[in-house]
């Protein structure tokens, strides 16, 4: 809690105005708490001093800030037009078939979690995805599966 | 032609400070700040003919101008790199592999402006950008071209990296001013404009990353030599993303004006397979698609209006036939759907309708009557909406019924897909 604080306090600094730095802040919670839980809000709703349904109204609006525990390794599969095009619906159904897993769901080991992506700018190397903050691509329904491997 | 914005791209050091200082880098800073004024460096970029690459192409000089012309202090420069229009990935090369261009072409725009801040805000979906950035930010301000006192000058900037967080709207300045300020994303009416009401109500530039790295070159090579290059009416050199059904897709800098069909056949490597061409989406997945009798089509902000769509942010998506256009056409509008931002109804409203129809259509449980229907939202959100995303999917939604009108009535008369059966 303190430490969350005291990062949160460093990216004031870098604003004219305290809310500005709630963006980086809910950032920085959600990798405290692992997702933005009740807690979470309440603590950037504290440090940043601003009523809790203005932190959460802002949240909500964005894609990337989870409002649900997520596994330990969070798959982002991009689905948009040119990765459509190059098989990625497939790719889809294979990790279905494989983990049991859905977009938006969570494999009941809780080790991968799959999100939809719309677009992650690898449009000339598609499909592609992040796992976590790794960037892959050029994906196959062999490929695939090698990366995931690594992250156990 | 010589690359100015990515050059020396391939060399495994291009992002660090040392490398780029020793191809040149930070040559033009000197310059600017040792031997011009603000004034001098604004009439340089006026005569260059820039035009803002972020899709919308505004005179980049006029722009700066209007900021400058504001008497209101402080000033914020505030870097698009929210890189979010599907099939564009210009701006990533420059971010990941060139960031003190960037960084070089803002303090320049920033002394321009008598700006103390700059922020760039970068896409969340681009985190190994993000790393390169603050490195590269820290590596400036260590070597003294950021922070107090810029290279001894008295004149002091700061900078640093905003990072989205996934909404495709933030894109748009001034939904990105409202983010920047820690609100959710929602777009402003204009007027006033960013330069003059912006960030925290002071007069805001906003501007493109292949914008900001264009400064750099403006100030070495003068704004008349740099509007000889490309297309006479909005000059220099372009990033075109090229990306789908090419045998080598990638980023291409070319020099702006360069033909549809150059960058496929020549640059790209013709269709994947040696297939026929189909059609193709020139400008990121907001713009008109084209068919392929269109692509003699000089790829600039002039000419592809006159041929039914627009630049945007150049990225070419290309179409073999094998391709359905349904589905294209329901992918995008799905996006849309999702990517509107909720404030105006006719596109909260209209972008999900649209994409009820199509997604029926391409299931093959289309009505008879669904083409018109299409058409008739697409013409409900047009011209209705605060900021473009609403007009941009009726548009895409009305070229694509009107080039291929016979695929969408097989899909509707036949219940199935027509390329499926090939």
């Amino acid at each position: 809690m303190v430490e969350l604080e005291k990062e949160i306090k460093e990216i004031v600094e870098r604003y004219p105005d305290r809310r500005a730095a709630l963006l980086p802040s809910l950032y920085v919670a959600q990798k405290h708490y692992g997702w933005l839980s009740q807690d979470a809000y309440e603590a950037v709703a504290e440090t940043l001093n601003l009523p809790k349904a203005t932190v959460k109204g802002v949240a909500t609006f964005y894609a990337m800030y989870k409002h649900k525990p997520m596994g330990r390794h969070l798959i982002q599969l991009c689905t948009n037009v040119a990765c459509m095009v190059m098989g990625a619906e497939r790719l889809i159904d294979l990790l279905k078939d494989r983990y049991g897993i859905e977009p938006g769901g969570t494999t009941e080991d809780g080790r991968f979690s799959l999100v939809i992506m719309e677009c992650i700018g690898a449009c000339d190397r598609a499909p592609a995805m992040l796992v976590n903050t790794d960037f892959h691509h050029s994906l196959n329904e062999n490929n695939i599966f090698e990366i995931l491997e690594n992250y156990k | 032609m010589e690359k100015v914005l990515l050059k020396n791209i391939e060399n495994p050091n291009s992002h660090r400070i040392d490398e780029y200082i020793n191809t040149g880098g930070y040559r033009s800073l000197q310059k600017a700040l040792k031997e011009m004024k603000p004034e001098e460096i604004l009439e340089e970029v006026k005569k260059s003919g820039l035009r803002g690459r972020g899709g919308a192409g505004f005179p980049t000089g006029m722009k700066w101008d209007f900021a400058s012309r504001d008497p209101k202090f402080p000033k914020y420069l505030l870097c698009n790199a929210d890189e979010g229009e599907p099939g564009t990935f210009k701006d990533r090369p420059i971010l990941e592999r060139n960031p003190h261009l960037l960084i070089e072409g803002m303090v320049i725009s920033a002394y321009t402006l008598k700006t103390e801040r700059g922020y760039i805000y970068l896409r969340g979906e681009y985190p190994y950008a993000k790393v390169v950035l603050e490195e590269a930010i820290k590596e400036a301000y260590e070597k003294g071209y950021l922070g107090d006192n810029i290279l001894g000058t008295g004149f002091s900037f700061h900078l640093s990296v905003h990072q989205g967080a996934g909404a495709y709207i933030c894109g748009e300045e001034t939904a990105l001013i409202e983010s920047i300020e820690g609100k959710r994303g929602q777009p402003r009416i204009k007027p006033p404009f960013p330069v003059n009401v912006g960030a925290w109500g002071m007069p805001t530039v906003v501007n493109n990353v292949e914008t900001l790295a264009n400064i750099p070159y403006i100030v070495e090579i003068s704004g008349e030599e740099y509007s000889k290059i490309g297309s006479p009416d909005c000059p220099g050199p372009k990033l075109y993303s090229v990306s789908c059904c090419v045998k080598q897709p990638g980023v291409y800098e070319l020099p702006m004006g360069t033909s549809l069909k150059e960058i496929i056949y020549t640059h790209a490597g013709g269709i994947r397979d040696d297939r026929p061409l189909k059609a193709v989406i020139p400008g990121g997945i907001s713009t008109p698609v084209l068919t392929p009798d269109k692509i003699e089509c000089p790829m600039d902000f002039i000419n592809l209006p006159k041929y039914g769509s627009m630049l945007g942010s150049g990225a070419v998506m290309v179409f073999d036939d094998r391709v359905c256009m349904v589905k294209v056409c329901w992918r995008a509008v799905k996006f849309f759907e999702h990517e509107s931002c909720g404030k105006c109804t006719p596109c909260r409203e209209g972008t999900g309708w649209m994409k009820n129809i199509l997604e029926r259509i391409e299931s093959g449980r289309g009505r008879k009557g669904d083409i018109e229907l299409l058409q008739d939202v697409s013409k409900s959100i047009q011209g209705k909406t605060f900021c473009p995303l609403g007009d941009g999917a009726a548009g895409v939604v009305l070229s694509f019924v009107r080039n291929f009108t016979e695929e969408f009535e097989y899909h509707i008369e036949n219940h199935k897909c027509m390329v499926a059966e090939s």
